[in-house]
């Protein structure tokens, strides 16, 4: 595959699975003011998805559209990170539905947006004036997810014996997956390689960390490869609730 | 082809979401010029995930059909902001009920403002939620009349 194109795609799908996982939220949430919260934060990243997206498939020149790549692609041409395609609960059954749990929501929140603000912020100066303008747009929206997650991760972390063992729970499951933050290589004149953000995030993150009185495991040697469409079992349950409509009625429109 | 009697058309386009306001109000509107067969209408989106941008779109189209055909161009650079909300968009949400952005959007990076009701004008009120309604807004209460409201999150 074309490197820009790529690395458009791990960017695009990240946002749209990151997405797609959330919006399982939707009339689930403890208050309803958390209802909406999710629920918009859900249709930002999606409306960035389909930006990228559309961009992705000028790219690629073989006339897809956004809903050609986010429905009609196979689980190993999504290019998104692992960590925003597992299940919204670690006890989740395996499909994918079912379990929630607000503190892994709001922890992987947490990580997902500081992480998106500093490539959004870097994608700013890209080479590629698309993808420039749709980073300066997104940022705008990230700083506000970033805020608010940032707030729960601390109001839980130093919160209840009960919401600090649930937030640190969740630290531990999500902790390995962070290292695919900072795979993906750059492409000259699109942007970074993603391993140029981490010693800021890793810097926010550990300033966040203390502020929620939470403690970061061991560092991991594990290394997901979501960005090379190596996925876990879970993204094959999730494609297949999200392509439902499109597998089953091929081309249907509003 | 009357530019001026399409502009005052265009002027007259209320935003779906939030009809007290017209589009023009928020800045949506950056430029409407003349074609060969018609205008062209170039918008800014506010939100990237704002659902009502396809519906604008239309609204646009509607009102402007008798001026032939309408091209209606979105363009996301430079990126929307709540500074481009006019004094008259922003005195309108006002008497709506919305707060209208108190900071430019550079500012609000930063800071959490401190609010008056728009109801009994209070000046203690609390943020319950950053996110709202619609993508644009925030939930906030007041703590003398208890009554919630929200605000026009600046961007």
């Amino acid at each position: 595959m074309d490197s820009k194109l790529n690395y458009v795609l791990q960017l695009a799908d990240t946002c749209l699975i990151h997405s797609q996982r959330l919006s399982e939220w939707a009339g689930h949430a403890p208050v309803l003011e958390e209802d909406l919260a999710l629920s918009n934060i859900a249709l930002d990243l999606l409306g960035q998805a389909r930006a990228l997206l559309t961009h992705a498939g000028q790219i690629e020149g073989a006339g897809r559209d956004e809903d050609r790549l986010a429905f009609l692609r196979e689980e190993r041409d999504y290019r998104n990170i692992v960590l925003v395609e597992l299940p919204n609960a670690a006890a989740s059954p395996s499909d994918g539905g079912g379990g929630r749990d607000f503190a892994l929501t709001m922890l992987r929140n947490a990580a997902v947006s500081i992480w998106l603000e500093l490539l959004y912020e870097r994608l700013q100066a890209s080479g590629d004036a698309e993808l420039a303008g749709i980073a300066a747009k997104s940022l705008k929206e990230v700083r506000y997810h970033r805020q608010h997650s940032c707030d729960w991760v601390v109001r839980l972390g130093d919160g209840t014996g009960e919401s600090q063992a649930r937030m640190q729970a969740a630290l531990g499951v999500l902790w390995p997956y962070f290292n695919e933050l900072f795979a993906a290589g750059g492409v000259d004149g699109v942007g970074p390689a993603w391993s140029e953000l981490e010693p800021e995030w890793r810097a926010r993150w550990a300033a966040l960390m203390q502020e929620a009185t939470l403690t970061p495991p061991r560092d991991s040697a594990m290394q997901s490869r979501g960005i090379d469409g190596i996925h876990s079992e879970h993204m094959g349950h999730m494609l297949g609730t999200m392509q439902f409509l499109q597998r089953t009625y091929p081309g249907g429109v509003w | 082809m009357n530019l001026a009697a399409a502009r005052e058309r265009l002027a007259a386009v209320p935003d779906p979401e939030i009809p007290a306001v017209t589009l023009v109000d928020l800045g949506i509107v950056r430029d409407l010029r003349e074609t060969p067969g018609g205008v062209e209408v170039v918008l800014t989106p506010t939100y990237s995930g704002c659902p009502a941008t396809e519906l604008i779109a239309d609204d646009v189209r509607a009102a402007l059909a008798e001026f032939g055909e309408v091209v209606v161009t979105m363009q996301r650079t430079p990126a929307w902001t709540t500074d481009w909300i006019t004094p008259e968009g922003r005195e309108k949400l006002q008497q709506y009920g919305i707060v209208p952005p108190q900071c430019s959007a550079e500012q609000a990076i930063r800071l959490v403002p401190k609010l008056r009701c728009p109801r009994c004008d209070g000046g203690r009120t609390e943020q319950l939620s950053r996110f709202g309604s619609t993508a644009c807004k925030s939930t906030w209460r007041c703590i003398a009349c208890g009554e919630p409201f929200e605000y026009f999150k600046p961007i």
